[in-house]
């Protein structure tokens, strides 16, 4: 595998680390951080700063039975939340997201598949399957979009991602991805408004297929 | 043995040097470096952590309470529902306590990620994302200077908070209560974040060789 070299900006890390991030790029940065030590580095210094400022909050008195209350749960027996592992090529946030089960991969045309991870008011998350070669359509997005590679790589105007990199795409950005030759490429996209496409024919299939 | 970072200070306790004894000079141990102590919260964290000790337990309540209840009110949350989300923070700082290593985070950055993931979940009812846990080696023994090294760190970070005009450090503090939008610390707080990104990138040098030593 080659070196990581586009990682996740310091700003997305801080808010990322802060609860602040909408939770499809959640998503996304903590599967980057998964993949990459340099971003989980950073990340967990963005939570050391976060640990100075909850130290020097001001206190607030507790009421009086609050110890009391939380001493006495402690023998309480809690049912482990359940942990997603790794799987291929799908770090543990994204098998958390697809609630431990393979991606349900829908035909979009061209060879190209997508498997939504989730979409509501807070935006979407999905992986996408680009033949080699293959172009993602022409696309342009009303927000950010996040793309982490998982497997084989994809170029467009701003440069070459593989594995492990994280490309951010802002809203001014109208690119084409395109698949390199060998392996198909496999990404995670996020975006916090649905993608616009350029071309007329997938304008008219956005709505059926929420992309 | 845990691999070390450039920051550390185990040279000094590990392999002093130790002086030819001329017999002239009996004041030589006084200048050896001080030695390395772990701070109180690292240790009640340590002891619920290793023996689960309800009485460190306590004190860590004592200490990170009150605390915690006036961090979480600072997001307007209400007296009432912060005490709530400082109880769940608090049994989960119990029941996830095999997860702490301190040679990573001092005790207040592992609670302040408890806390953001309980805020996420009581308040916009989302399970926030978190990436895959790195597990520590449980054959690995402590290392003293190690964690004295992460919680001088987060002391350096402390001071350089302090030492920050009131209007840079109330933007620091909105962006680490979750207030600011990434757009917002991109660029508003690019300044602020510049003076406290030297201590952080510090911070960086060492965790990063710490955590391949896990991987």
């Amino acid at each position: 595998m080659t070196a990581i070299s586009h990682h996740t900006p310091d700003a997305l890390l801080a808010a990322y680390a802060a609860g602040s991030l909408p939770q499809p790029y959640a998503l996304v940065v903590a599967a980057h951080i998964s993949l990459c030590l340099d971003c989980r580095a950073a990340f967990e210094s963005h939570q050391s700063a976060g640990g100075v400022i909850l130290d020097m909050s001001d206190a607030q008195p507790v009421t009086q039975d609050l110890k009391s209350s939380i001493m006495d749960q402690l023998d309480t027996p809690v049912v482990p939340q359940p942990t997603y592992p790794r799987s291929g090529i799908f770090p543990g946030p994204v098998m958390a997201a697809l609630k431990g089960k393979p991606p349900r991969w829908k035909s979009l045309g061209l060879g190209v598949r997508q498997s939504i991870i989730s979409a509501g008011k807070s935006g979407s998350a999905r992986l996408l399957y680009i033949p080699p070669g293959q172009a993602v359509p022409d696309h342009s997005h009303n927000g950010m979009e996040l793309t982490l590679v998982l497997q084989g790589s994809f170029s467009d105007a701003t440069g070459h991602f593989g594995v492990g990199d994280l490309e951010v795409a802002y809203e001014d950005l109208e690119h084409t991805p395109t698949a390199d030759e060998g392996e198909p490429c496999i990404c995670l996209a996020a975006t916090d408004a649905p993608l616009r496409f350029v071309s007329l024919i997938p304008r008219l299939l956005q709505p059926l297929f929420r992309i | 043995m845990r691999s070390l970072g450039m920051l550390t200070l185990r040279h000094d306790i590990e392999t002093p040097v130790r002086p030819v004894d001329t017999g002239l000079r009996k004041d030589i141990e006084k200048v050896m470096p001080p030695p390395v102590k772990i701070s109180q919260q690292t240790e009640w964290m340590l002891a619920v952590r290793d023996n689960r000790d309800r009485a460190a337990f306590a004190k860590l309540f004592d200490h990170f309470g009150p605390r915690l209840k006036g961090f979480i009110m600072r997001s307007g949350t209400s007296a009432a529902q912060a005490e709530d989300i400082v109880q769940e923070v608090m049994l989960a700082i119990w029941h996830k306590a095999g997860q702490f290593d301190p040679h990573r985070a001092q005790v207040s950055a592992w609670i302040y990620q408890i806390t953001k993931n309980r805020q996420i979940d009581l308040i916009r009812k989302e399970q926030r994302p978190l990436p895959e846990e790195m597990t520590q080696d449980p054959e690995v023994e402590p290392d003293t200077s190690q964690i004295v090294a992460v919680e001088q760190e987060g002391l350096k970070l402390k001071e350089a908070l302090t030492c920050l005009k009131p209007n840079q450090r109330a933007i620091i503090e909105k962006a680490y209560l979750g207030e600011l939008t990434h757009q917002e610390i991109s660029t508003q707080t690019g300044l602020p974040l510049g003076t406290i990104k030297s201590r952080i990138r510090l911070g960086l040098a060492r965790l990063r060789h710490e955590l391949k030593g896990i991987r």
